[in-house]
């Protein structure tokens, strides 16, 4: 089949990018309207992505690569490109449906904010830049999409930049991600010094990495895929650069669904996964994203576990599912870690949106002061309800499918992995459990006022909860252990069947075990709830308090860089500006004394004149006696 | 014998100096100018006589000076007496129009 919709790829991220534009160029004049062009926008890019992905659907697709010379600079040549592969076609899909559906959402969310062009012009840039970033056929590309998307996260996180916490944790976010993307740069100018023929598109990386593997030394590439891998956990908020992502959701909540929960973040796996080959040829590399996969995994979980915070639970929960996403690549399985960012990208998405459904009737984010909101938002209280089970591992819902794929990938590489990943598994049913009944079960704790006024939001947020709802329900069979049909359109390999009964019954048993025990203690009651605090106070304080990271970080590296800060800052002010001032200073001197001079009487210049050749004089003759 | 010219014809000349850049009065300014003329002249007829290379060409030189000199104090009073006309002064110290 012809690759007609894929030669206009390009045509994806140009949407987005034109309602940026036009939405920066009106500005404030088009307020509602301008959101409408941004969902517009939007619409069109997911009609596309769908076209394109139909057609790549065909059995034998070609890859597509498109695009034109940028930069020629002696032998180098760089092009600016694009490329259309199952795999991208498939991200195509699942960033434009979220970011179609998040601007839907938005319109209901963001209605009152004067902002709300300004809003909507920054989630196009990010959408586009994302699709870019999805779409680039080369490493140079993806940099600068990946760090255009860096900025578009900074700019909506303080989007209400007058709450200090919101520019606080813009500023966290954009300084903790640019040692990840340090990491990329070098890994990148890494590649280009080795690769022969400076090539960095991705078809010469799988052929170099991959085909004639042997080209570039093992320590060479163990420390490029290491380098790599810390711009992936940077971006996808892996330990122990997982410190912004909780903070992130100061931004508006459709942000944290868009951005901090399904798109951005994934963009660290994606970049791993594209990078697979580079990975493939330096097992110690592979080893170590497992391994800190693994370890985030169920290190986020447990805080997850003990915050109080509704959108911070879900934030530490997306560290810990990305951490799953990592833990599957590092195993060797790509195709379970893009299954499980698709279908996490859907119930996730969900899962943020039904907060902010939530937070937007009720006006506060803790969740002890919230309960019994189930009878009166059903939609949400449903749609929620699906995208916990989602989470949770609950078949036949998609995260069970998913999640059963990554944990038989780490059954198959380490059983230690495979054991910490149940682990996860377990806390991370056990606190959903949590934040499901502690909302929407019980009774109203808190502000009885707020809980009266409490009631569904508009039809404009909850059509994409249902939506996405629906989703998190069916993305799941793409991939069954029964039929390996998602693995080999990705990687155009046989169908493979993975199933592993111990991984499934593991996981299930691990699931129900977790909501069942969540059951017991925030619903039944039949357990106290303080019956682990009030035993290992220390343990779950330390919980609380995130494991003291961000205390630890500040002692270390904040408390020391601002000191080196203050003294560079004092030595700029006395040193280089002092001198700048001496010069400044003398030169106004000089120029006063010669005001003085330039009184227009003849006489005293011509006594100046006399002056300057006595001295001219006496310099002359007295050369001779030196 | 060369020496003696030459130190009058200096002491001339720093006479002159003194005056331009120090009298008010600009008639005593050009009066010095035409000292320290003479001072020059002087030279030339000192070096014409009992220089190295002794020449008539120094006087006849000097000659031609002394009228440079006339027809040069016949434009600076002329310039002089416009100014006078302008601005009802002789008072060097008042002539700033450099300064606009």
């Amino acid at each position: 089949m012809a690759t007609v919709f894929s030669q206009y790829a390009w045509l994806v991220p140009a949407f987005p990018l034109a309602a940026f534009a036009i939405l920066t160029a009106l500005g404030r004049s088009l307020s509602r309207t301008g959101a409408w062009i941004a969902t517009v926008a939007s619409l069109a890019s997911f009609v596309y992505s769908v076209m394109i992905a139909a057609e790549r659907l065909a059995k034998n697709a070609e890859d597509y690569i498109g695009g034109f010379a940028w930069l020629r600079a002696g032998s180098v040549n760089l092009t600016a490109g694009y490329e259309v592969t199952n795999l991208t076609a498939l991200m195509l899909v699942v960033v434009t449906l979220v970011a179609l559906l998040v601007n839907l959402y938005s319109l209901g969310y963001m209605k009152d904010d004067e902002r709300i062009s300004t809003f909507f012009s920054y989630v196009a840039l990010f959408t586009a830049s994302m699709l870019g970033l999805v779409l680039a056929d080369n490493l140079m590309i993806l940099y600068v999409c990946w760090e255009l998307v860096g900025v578009c996260s900074f700019l909506l996180i303080g989007f209400w930049y007058r709450k200090p916490e919101a520019r606080a944790a813009a500023k966290k976010a954009f300084i903790v991600t640019r040692i990840g993307d340090l990491g990329l740069l070098i890994a990148i100018l890494l590649l280009f010094w080795y690769m022969p023929g400076h090539a960095l598109d991705f078809a010469s990386l799988h052929n170099v990495f991959y085909a004639q593997s042997g080209i570039i030394s093992t320590s060479i590439t163990t420390l490029i895929a290491l380098l790599i891998f810390l711009g992936a956990v940077g971006k996808s908020g892996q330990f122990p650069l997982h410190v912004w992502l909780p903070d992130a959701m100061e931004g508006p909540t459709p942000i944290s669904a868009l951005i901090h929960a399904a798109t951005m973040v994934a963009a660290g796996v994606f970049l791993v996964v594209r990078t697979f080959d580079i990975f493939a040829a330096a097992p110690a590399a592979l080893d170590t994203v497992a391994v800190v996969g693994a370890f985030t995994a169920i290190f986020a979980a447990t805080i997850g576990l003990a915050q109080n915070d509704i959108k911070r639970i879900l934030a530490y929960s997306t560290v810990s599912q990305l951490g799953y996403m990592m833990l599957a690549v590092g195993a060797g399985s790509t195709t379970s870690a893009m299954f499980h960012l698709f279908t996490h990208a859907f119930f996730k998405a969900l899962l943020f949106l039904g907060a902010g459904s939530v937070i937007h009737a009720v006006h506060t984010q803790d969740i002890r002061e919230m309960g019994g909101l189930g009878s009166r938002m059903k939609i949400t209280a449903w749609t929620f309800g699906i995208g916990a089970l989602a989470l949770s591992g609950i078949p036949p819902f998609s995260g069970f499918w998913s999640k059963d794929a990554v944990l038989t990938a780490a059954l198959d590489d380490n059983p230690w992995l495979f054991a910490v990943g149940v682990v996860a598994a377990f806390l991370t049913a056990l606190y959903m459990a949590r934040l499901f009944f502690l909302v929407f079960a019980g009774k109203p704790r808190g502000d009885a006022g707020a809980h009266a006024r409490a009631k569904e939001s508009p039809a404009v947020m909850t059509a994409p909860l249902i939506v996405l709802a629906a989703l998190a329900v069916v993305a799941g069979f793409v991939q069954t252990p029964f039929s390996g049909w998602l693995g080999s359109w990705l990687t155009g390999g046989a169908e493979e069947e993975h199933a592993s009964g111990l991984a499934i019954v593991a996981s299930v048993a691990a699931s129900l075990l977790g909501l069942y025990l969540g059951w017991l203690i925030y619903s039944k009651g039949a357990v106290r709830r303080d019956a682990v605090s009030s035993r290992f106070p220390r343990l779950v304080r330390l919980a609380e308090r995130k494991y003291y990271i961000d205390e630890l970080y500040d002692a270390l590296f904040v408390k020391s860089l601002r000191g080196l800060g203050k003294a560079l800052s004092a030595f700029d002010d006395v040193v280089v500006d002092g001198a700048v001032r001496l010069a400044g200073r003398s030169a106004l001197a000089l120029g006063r004394l010669n005001t003085r001079l330039q009184n227009g009487q003849i006489q005293t210049y011509g006594l100046a004149a006399l002056v300057a050749a006595v001295v001219l004089v006496l310099a002359i003759a007295g050369r001779r006696f030196w | 014998m060369l020496g003696s010219y030459l130190t009058l014809a200096a002491v001339l000349f720093c006479i002159g100096l003194y005056g331009v850049l120090v009298k008010r009065n600009a008639i005593i300014v050009l009066l010095s100018i035409e000292l320290m003329l003479n001072a020059v002249n002087l030279n030339l007829i000192a070096f014409s006589k009992y220089g190295v290379v002794p020449s008539l060409t120094g006087q006849v030189f000097s000659l031609f000076t002394m009228t440079v000199a006339a027809a040069e104090a016949a434009v600076g009073i002329a310039v002089l007496i416009a100014l006078y006309r302008n601005r009802a002064t002789v008072n060097v110290d008042e002539y700033d129009e450099l300064r606009r």
